[in-house]
């Protein structure tokens, strides 16, 4: 029977969620230079598009399908999605074996659905700070389908799908299940294997021009503060939605979500007042995000007092972190290696310190280190941690490595300079200049249909008819 | 005729302004400008990456004048702008060859 309440919630969660891409996309936006801001917008909601079809097709299905290869991918039962309709998950309506966790009652297979789809946007989207002012639109378009397919869909039948979760005697992933690791929202799913494949395509595609001799500064701060605000906001979805019922759990994980944020900014700010004697915007904003990135696996294991704990080691190591690639000279433009990857290994293993059955009574797997429970639990936190790590890395290097050799992965060195907006999406962010439409030659062309390409009739010669 | 040219620190443009009305002077152009002399520029720092900005906001007031009135507009100008310190800015005075209103065609000195 469904849980009116948890659907509500569930539902109201996947909008959240939704709302954390368009908000990740002002928050990298802002870092870029005012030349690209478009390309980054962009490259994050392109996300949006291709995976809201994709998961339709056979994304949703091959993550949470039954299982068709030992834990490693679903099936293609609900490819199309025609069999979800009137279809329910959870324990109630597939019978036993009963689901510890996620909750007890039946949800709408749809809303989970689309609670799920909102998981699979934002994490190719997290991947491209890392290539942020360089990259062609189309190749990671490309990528993202690929990453998508090969990726995502089968890691998150690793960790999210649970045995008898989809239906009755259906066998999920073999993290969630075999390994018994504990993820609550997507610690190593969503962030470990996003900050995995960013590190990937930061080394295929290669340092920008001129970095990190010159400035490359974030053109919009508030536009990044923004941004990490819309994160936050939306991570309530991510994080006490995952509890995928309006309960104790979801009190809990809303919570905890709460109070790492808080401490981990004044981890960051902390670093950066004994490091660089200021406390800066930037650092507020991705030390929320930090936090945010630290929590989400931990949030439904572990006290509020361990959410501090938690939120405070992530702000301060990421701070710590990000310096890292200019040490190795890798261009990760906008830190996804040092924010995603290593707040994502950070939340994930602490879960075996700080994890406790007081908090969670039906969690898989066992007591942290501080709770009694021995290094059990952390030898799984390990192992899942580093598989979806070592996976993402290898498998986004080998695409990325395939669009280089062949379509091309990176704008020309030209265009890198006089900006990627005009070269790849033929607009500007901006016009600050006073002399506003005398700086163009007026209308030069209106495409009613087929004729030339937009961008590749900037001639001087005003109006041209075919 | 002269053409003055002043960079002035930003924050005293108003006060050049009051001294050169005072003086009898109708008209002005001011641009926003960078540049450094002495004065160096800051640092800046973005997720601990320390970026020295070199270049310095500095704003620009030119303005054509008699000959005879050249010497008390650098005056002017040079009294008003001053605090004191490194990075007042500089005040130059070039020859003007002609000068023409665009809306009566008047020339020369008629037309400062």
């Amino acid at each position: 029977m469904i849980n009116t309440g948890d659907t509500a919630w569930v539902l109201a969660g996947a909008a959240l969620v939704m709302l954390m891409t368009p908000g990740l996309a002002f928050f990298y936006g802002g870092m870029v230079r005012s030349k690209s801001v478009l390309n980054m917008l962009m490259m994050n909601f392109i996300c949006l598009a291709i995976i809201g079809v994709l998961w339709t097709l056979y994304g949703y299905s091959w993550a949470f399908g039954n299982d068709a290869f030992g834990g490693l991918v679903g099936g293609d039962e609900f490819a199309g999605l025609g069999k979800t309709i009137g279809h329910m998950v959870g324990a109630a309506a597939s019978g036993p074996p009963p689901v510890p966790w996620p909750g007890p009652d039946a949800l709408p297979a749809l809303a989970f659905v689309m609670f799920q789809l909102m998981f699979a946007v934002i994490t190719p989207a997290l991947i491209s700070g890392a290539i942020a002012d360089r990259t062609k639109f189309l190749s990671w378009a490309l990528f993202v389908i690929l990453w998508a397919t090969i990726v995502y869909f089968p890691v998150a039948h690793w960790v999210f799908s649970f045995d008898g979760f989809t239906g009755v005697n259906s066998h999920g992933g073999w993290i969630a299940n075999t390994l018994k690791a504990e993820d609550f929202a997507g610690g190593t799913a969503v962030h470990i294997n996003a900050g995995s494949a960013g590190f990937a395509l930061a080394l295929v595609l290669g340092r920008r021009k001129g970095w990190p001799r010159d400035h490359i500064r974030p053109h919009n701060l508030p536009f990044v503060l923004l941004g990490a605000s819309l994160l936050w906001f939306g991570w309530y979805g991510f994080n006490a939605g995952s509890a995928l019922s309006a309960s104790d759990l979801a009190g809990v994980a809303f919570t905890n979500t709460t109070v790492a944020t808080c401490s981990a900014v004044l981890g960051w700010l902390l670093v950066e007042q004994l490091r660089d004697g200021k406390p800066t915007t930037l650092g507020a904003a991705s030390g929320a995000v930090a936090g945010l990135v630290a929590i989400t696996p931990a949030c439904g294991f572990v006290s509020p007092l361990g959410g501090i704990a938690i939120g405070l080691i992530a702000g301060a190591v990421c701070a710590l972190s990000v310096s890292v690639k200019y040490k190795f000279g890798f261009d990760d433009s906008l830190d996804v290696v040092g924010v995603h990857l290593v707040g994502g290994l950070i939340g994930t293993l602490l879960i075996g310190f700080f994890g406790t059955k007081n908090v969670n009574p039906a969690a898989l797997g066992d007591d942290g280190l501080f709770y009694g429970g021995g290094l059990t639990q952390l030898g799984r936190q390990a192992i899942a941690a580093f598989a979806v790590m070592g996976y993402s890395f290898l498998v986004a290097l080998v695409i990325g490595m395939v669009i280089k050799h062949t379509i091309g992965f990176r704008v020309d060195p030209e265009e890198e300079t006089s900006g990627i907006d005009e070269a790849e999406h033929a607009e500007s962010g901006y016009d600050f200049s006073a002399l506003g439409a005398m700086a163009t030659s007026g209308l030069a062309h209106y495409n009613l249909g087929g004729a030339d390409k937009v961008g590749a009739a900037t001639s001087s010669t005003g109006a041209k008819e075919d | 005729m002269k053409l003055v040219t002043a960079i002035v620190k930003p924050f005293m443009l108003e006060d050049v302004k009051g001294a050169l009305e005072q003086i009898g002077v109708l008209g002005m152009t001011v641009s926003e400008v960078q540049g450094y002399g002495r004065q160096k520029g800051h640092t800046e720092v973005y997720r601990g990456a320390e970026y020295s900005v070199d270049f310095v906001p500095k704003v620009r007031v030119e303005i054509v004048t008699d000959d005879t009135q050249a010497d008390k507009v650098v005056e002017a100008i040079v009294e008003s702008a001053r605090t004191g310190k490194i990075g007042d800015g500089k005040v130059w005075v070039s020859p003007v060859e002609t000068i023409v209103r665009v809306r009566t065609g008047e020339r020369g000195s008629d037309a400062v």
